[in-house]
């Protein structure tokens, strides 16, 4: 059980709970979807409580965020798209947030699971959509067909266009949910070397060193891609959101 | 009509397989891959719908409006601070130009006042020189009368003493007396030629 890297991504029931036959027990995960929200939550209000005119370390910590955020919107978005603004800083802050928190040892990641990431890419795909629909009408549908491409080739360029659409939710979400995994199984994987040989007596507790610098580095790596990942999710629902806010580009 | 039916199915399926599960996976994981274990989804989602939606009202109704105003507040102070600033510059130039202002006119008075006392001086000096050569002149003039009187008393005792000398030669020579009268007579003769 220990040296299993799978283990980790293992959902346990901590208050079960069953409605219309459905299971919607409060599990682990969602123990750490709550600690994710409570943690990001209450970093950027205690953080921000003081209202300095002079930002504490803490507080500049929070502004940052806030400004890193506006303005990866407003580049990809425009000013129109700051209409999404905390739509798009709540998923980066939980992406991030989640991120950081499963890689503290025998923490569980929200966003290893697919059908987490898969909703929140829904969710996006769904906002760009019923926004796009709801404000420009069938307007929306020009995004499908680019500008200046001779009739001969429109048919096979809207088709190409629908299905890279399509697969933009799927892109979304398995991308997050393939980094996060793949990412702690190594972690997992190596960390596991360095029990094993450790157990081997004096020799391979020595070569066991090199395993762990390997852990090492990787939780280092891992910490990048936390943040990467964030960034990649929220920079790209921009993108989309721009979509739906002009759909004639 | 087709599809209900067998999607209620396929449901009952996995709800009953979720409790055969949960007796399993206490031990280890039977279940297989957890991210595709499709009985933890609505679980998943129920507790995502409620923690990211409870977690997005929080930060639209009271973070963010919260950040964006003291960021606001800070740009506000910024550009009333650089108002005040651009002010104070513009008083400190004026108060540099009406410095310059001033210091150019003590420049200019003290030119005058210069110019002035450079004139008094040359005027005073003039009158200083104009004095000196006047009395230079009038002793020049004392000297010459002088220096005149003393060559004409020279001159007179040039002729007593040419007398003299005559009466004397003509005494030696001749062995008479002179007369007096008729030798001066001689003696201006010879002096006026």
């Amino acid at each position: 059980m220990a040296t299993d890297p799978i283990h980790q991504f293992q959902i346990s029931k901590l208050i079960p709970i069953e409605i219309g036959g459905l299971d919607f027990s409060f599990t682990n995960s969602s123990l750490f979807m709550v600690a994710t929200v409570a943690a990001a939550g209450a970093f950027l209000y205690l953080t921000t409580s003081s209202r300095g005119l002079v930002p504490s370390r803490m507080q500049s910590v929070s502004e940052m965020s806030y400004e890193f955020v506006a303005s990866m919107l407003r580049d990809a978005a425009g000013s129109h798209g700051m209409r999404f603004f905390p739509f798009v800083f709540s998923l980066f802050m939980f992406v991030l947030v989640a991120n950081l928190l499963g890689l503290f040892p025998y923490f569980f990641t929200v966003t290893s699971h697919i059908v987490v990431t898969f909703a929140l890419a829904l969710l996006v795909i769904g906002t760009v959509l019923v926004y796009g629909f709801w404000k420009h009408g069938f307007g929306f549908l020009k995004l499908f067909v680019p500008e200046g491409v001779p009739g001969v080739l429109l048919p096979l360029v809207v088709l190409i266009e629908v299905i890279s659409f399509l697969s933009r939710p799927i892109s979304l979400s398995v991308r997050l949910f393939a980094n996060m995994l793949a990412g702690h199984i190594t972690l997992k994987v190596f960390a596991g070397f360095v029990t094993s040989l450790g157990a081997l007596g004096v020799a391979g507790a020595a070569g066991a060193v090199l395993p762990l610098a390997m852990t090492v580095a990787l939780t280092g790596l891992e910490l990048l891609v936390a943040f990467l990942q964030a960034y990649v999710f929220a920079v790209l629902t921009c993108m989309y959101l721009n979509d739906a806010l002009h759909p004639g580009h | 009509m087709f599809v209900a039916p067998a999607f209620a199915q396929e449901a009952d399926h996995t709800a009953g397989e979720t409790h055969t599960e949960t007796g399993v996976a206490e031990g280890g994981h039977e279940g297989g891959f957890p991210p595709f274990l499709v009985e933890t989804y609505p679980s998943q989602l129920l507790w995502l719908a409620i923690t990211f939606g409870l977690f997005y009202l929080f930060l639209k109704r009271v973070v963010l409006p919260r950040i964006a105003g003291i960021l606001e507040v800070r740009s506000d102070r910024i550009a009333q601070d650089l108002d005040q600033a651009a002010r104070m510059k513009e008083d400190a130039d004026a108060a540099v130009a009406a410095y310059e202002q001033e210091l150019a006119e003590a420049r200019k008075k003290a030119a005058a006042i210069a110019q002035e006392a450079r004139d008094t001086a040359k005027a005073e000096a003039a009158a200083e020189r104009r004095k000196v050569e006047s009395g230079l002149d009038s002793k020049l003039k004392e000297a010459e009368a002088r220096i005149a009187l003393i060559k004409d008393t020279a001159l007179s005792d040039v002729g007593t003493i040419a007398e003299e000398t005559a009466a004397a030669i003509v005494q030696e020579l001749v062995g008479g007396k002179v007369d007096k009268a008729s030798l001066s007579a001689a003696v201006k003769a010879v002096q006026q030629q």
